[in-house]
């Protein structure tokens, strides 16, 4: 015979909601095997619960209800309580009272207490026919998996590293660095992103308990937290990686010019077949693109092959796949801009690129050597025009939400132009300047002030070509006026998407994502490094868009929850088993 | 048979599987989205694992209409669970039609842990699809 106890968890918040705690606590008090039945107020602002602990000894309780607000924020710290009471998981039941039944339906007072009591019959119900289970327990494999190899990558990295554990770090391009390695220099600071980068990226080169698997992906993913086997596909680079030793001649004699992906194609220098994306990739070693390699595509060429003088060139090599064991798993899978093509309203032009490609513009050791000079014709552009917010903020055209970044990527790039063109002029249409961020206001008013960049709050409606000069039309809603501005060039602050394949590998991991695809945290405020999944961790803008610091620490915070979970040896999983009993 | 339905409050149960839609519920109750009380929400750990024995019996106890919400088609935290689901879902459906049941009465949909809107607007809709439909005939035989 079970003795079962009822605790209605109240609070001042309930009075919004709809629910009347008297006629509760009197029909579930008439429940078989309910020995008591009470309100009690705000269970969760003490720690030992004390009045919980009270009735549970007094009424020499064996069964325990609990209603709470989302069960998601105080399920656990309620069953720990009635564990050092000596109730085993099987014992308790929470009702997740607020969310499913309160909160939604304040108008509807007398049916909702009566889907309350229902619920809560329906918990003792349970309680009484429950069984206890043994847990599972699984030993802790203490080895780490990050996916990504950006910032926040080589950051989670090097912190589990640093620990003691080893990680592999997995990167499906060539190098590790990601996206930051191609800027031109970082808000608010202006440091050199290739400055501040490298070093971590040799770091991360270096250290012992890192293995870099660059061009390779995720295959397949299996198992549970402490425990997973991840299948990682080693594409082929047709050049044998151990032999190598990143001299560089095969790109300065290959035959097959293309554009550089790295350099977000643009026209001003080229890549090879072979090649090597940028100098300071880490590793330091080229890849072949089979797509347009004479040797691939017309089978005459051997250029490379015969210049090696370690003989790397392997035109065999297979795709290989390994199996590897870890206990942990980060996802710091990134960012890619949304493509220029999404937004169809605007004229497609040379001229008009994204802040991406004009980030290599701009870049000292970028195609144009930190000269700034326009796609179409190679001349320096005198005016130019930044337009914020394509694809953000846009449910119609883009995306809904605000890419946070672009307000101050394209003030930067507008100082920056003013750096080197000190005879331009630079524009910048805005909705609003979000700039949340330390020192960044600060950033935006020295653009104005130092560098006379020109804002316009509102947004253009037309840009298209006029003869050598484009012409963006729109509104400055402040005077309300329409402006025509002729110009040399557009950058558009494209909205910030997960990184393509991004959906794909949550997927993979069995972790939910949002609607584009940006890796669901296990609670928007309090677990925001957690997926859906124990075991697997989220850093930097795979979880949304955010800006390098914000990624960075998001990177350390990842890494600080696996090093929790490895400086355990074994989890064990609370078991749930339902059998049906017919009658 | 329209004026009989605008008082009649169906009753539904609702089994949301523990990732997905679950989630989302709880979501839509943080986020203060209001819905129809009818809903009596059962969670489970996936979708898969109801059986539709578990529909049937609600069915015949006395429901107006059963909900089953599982994570999107790929996104199942057992791989497979809710693919599992659509099958049995299907099938238990033409045993209603058997019956001669509206197999409108038994509704699959795919919630995710971030739509707590949709989760909301779905409740509306499916309290809203049974009205319409009246009362289970189950409920003659059954004295309530």
């Amino acid at each position: 015979m079970a003795r079962i106890g009822v605790f209605l968890c109240y609070c001042n918040l309930r009075a919004a909601g709809a629910l009347n705690k008297d006629d509760v606590t009197a029909a579930v008090s008439s429940l078989s095997d309910v020995v008591h039945a009470s309100a009690a107020e705000d269970l969760c602002l003490d720690p030992t619960c004390a009045h919980l602990q009270q009735q549970i000894t007094a009424d020499n309780l064996d069964g325990v209800v609990i209603t709470t607000c989302s069960a998601a924020t105080h399920e656990e710290n309620l069953r720990r309580v009635l564990a050092s009471q000596g109730l085993q998981s099987h014992q308790v039941e929470i009702v997740d009272l607020e969310d499913y039944f309160s909160w939604p339906r304040f108008e509807t007072a007398e049916e909702t207490t009566a889907r309350v009591i229902e619920a809560l019959d329906n918990a003792v119900a349970k309680i009484r026919g429950a069984q206890a289970l043994p847990g599972v327990t699984t030993r802790i494999t203490k080895r780490a998996l990050v996916i990504g190899g950006g910032i926040a990558g080589i950051q989670t990295s090097l912190d589990i590293a640093d620990a003691g554990y080893e990680v592999l770090l997995v990167e499906k391009t060539s190098s590790i660095g990601g996206h930051m390695l191609q800027y031109a220099e970082v808000f608010p600071t202006l440091d050199c992103p290739q400055c501040i980068g490298t070093p971590k990226m040799v770091e991360v080169g270096q250290h012992p308990n890192i293995t870099i698997m660059a061009y390779s992906e995720i295959e397949s993913v299996s198992g549970s937290v402490g425990d997973f086997t991840v299948k990682i596909r080693k594409k082929a680079t047709y050049v044998d990686w151990d032999k190598c030793n990143g001299c560089g001649i095969c790109q300065q004699k290959c035959l097959t010019p293309v554009a550089s992906e790295y350099n977000q194609q643009l026209p001003f220098n080229q890549a090879k077949a072979i090649s090597i994306p940028f100098a300071q990739a880490v590793p330091n070693k080229p890849v072949i693109n089979r797509e347009v390699c004479g040797h691939f595509t017309t089978g005459l060429c051997q250029v490379c092959s015969q210049i090696c003088p370690l003989q790397a060139i392997d035109y065999d090599q297979q795709d290989t796949i390994l199996e590897e064991k870890v206990g942990a798993i980060v996802v710091t899978a990134g960012f890619d801009l949304m493509p220029k093509k999404e937004i169809s309203e605007f004229y497609d032009d040379p001229d008009i690129v994204h802040g991406l490609e004009f980030e290599r513009v701009l870049c000292p050791s970028g195609p144009t050597a930190g000269v700034v000079r326009r796609p179409s014709d190679g001349k320096e552009p005198k005016e130019v025009v930044f337009v914020s917010c394509i694809g953000s903020r846009d449910p119609e055209h883009g995306v809904s939400y605000c890419s946070r970044v672009c307000c101050m990527y394209l003030a930067k790039q507008a100082l920056l132009y003013r750096h080197v063109v000190h005879d331009g002029q630079a524009y910048v249409f805005y909705m609003d300047q979000r700039t949340t961020g330390k020192g960044y206001e600060e950033f935006v008013q020295r653009a104005v002030e130092e560098y006379g960049v020109m804002y316009l709050r509102g947004r253009v409606s037309k840009i298209f070509r006029d003869g050598d000069t484009l012409r963006v039309q729109g509104a400055d809603t402040l005077t309300g006026q329409k402006v025509d501005i002729a110009c040399d060039m557009v950058v558009l602050g494209m909205a910030m998407m997960p990184s393509e394949g991004a959906k794909d590998l949550a997927r993979k991991l069995g972790i939910a994502t949002n609607e584009y695809g940006f890796i669901a945290e296990a609670h928007p405020k309090l677990r925001p490094l957690e997926t859906s999944v124990a075991g697997i961790y989220v850093a930097g803008t795979a979880q949304g868009p955010r800006d390098i610091p914000d990624s960075v620490a998001m990177g350390s915070g990842a890494a600080s929850s696996v090093l929790e979970l490895f400086s355990q040896d074994e989890v064990v999983t609370d078991t749930l088993a339902a059998a049906g009993n017919e009658g | 048979m329209a004026d009989d339905n605008k008082d009649f409050e169906p009753i539904l149960v609702g089994f949301f599987c523990n990732w997905c839609t679950s989630t989302a519920a709880d979501l839509a109750g943080t986020t203060r989205l209001q819905y129809p009380p009818n809903i009596r929400p059962i969670r489970t750990m996936c979708s898969g694992s109801v059986d539709p024995i578990y529909i049937l019996r609600a069915l015949l106890s006395g429901a107006d209409g059963i909900i089953i919400g599982g994570c999107n088609p790929g996104d199942c935290h057992y791989v497979s669970g809710n693919y599992k689901a659509r099958r049995r879902i299907a099938g238990l459906k033409t045993i209603l039609d058997t019956l001669g049941l509206e197999n409108d009465r038994v509704w699959l949909k795919w919630i995710s842990a971030a739509e707590g809107q949709k989760f909301a607007v779905t409740m509306r809709d499916f309290t809203e699809k049974i009205k319409e439909l009246g009362p289970s005939p189950f409920r003659k035989n059954w004295s309530v």
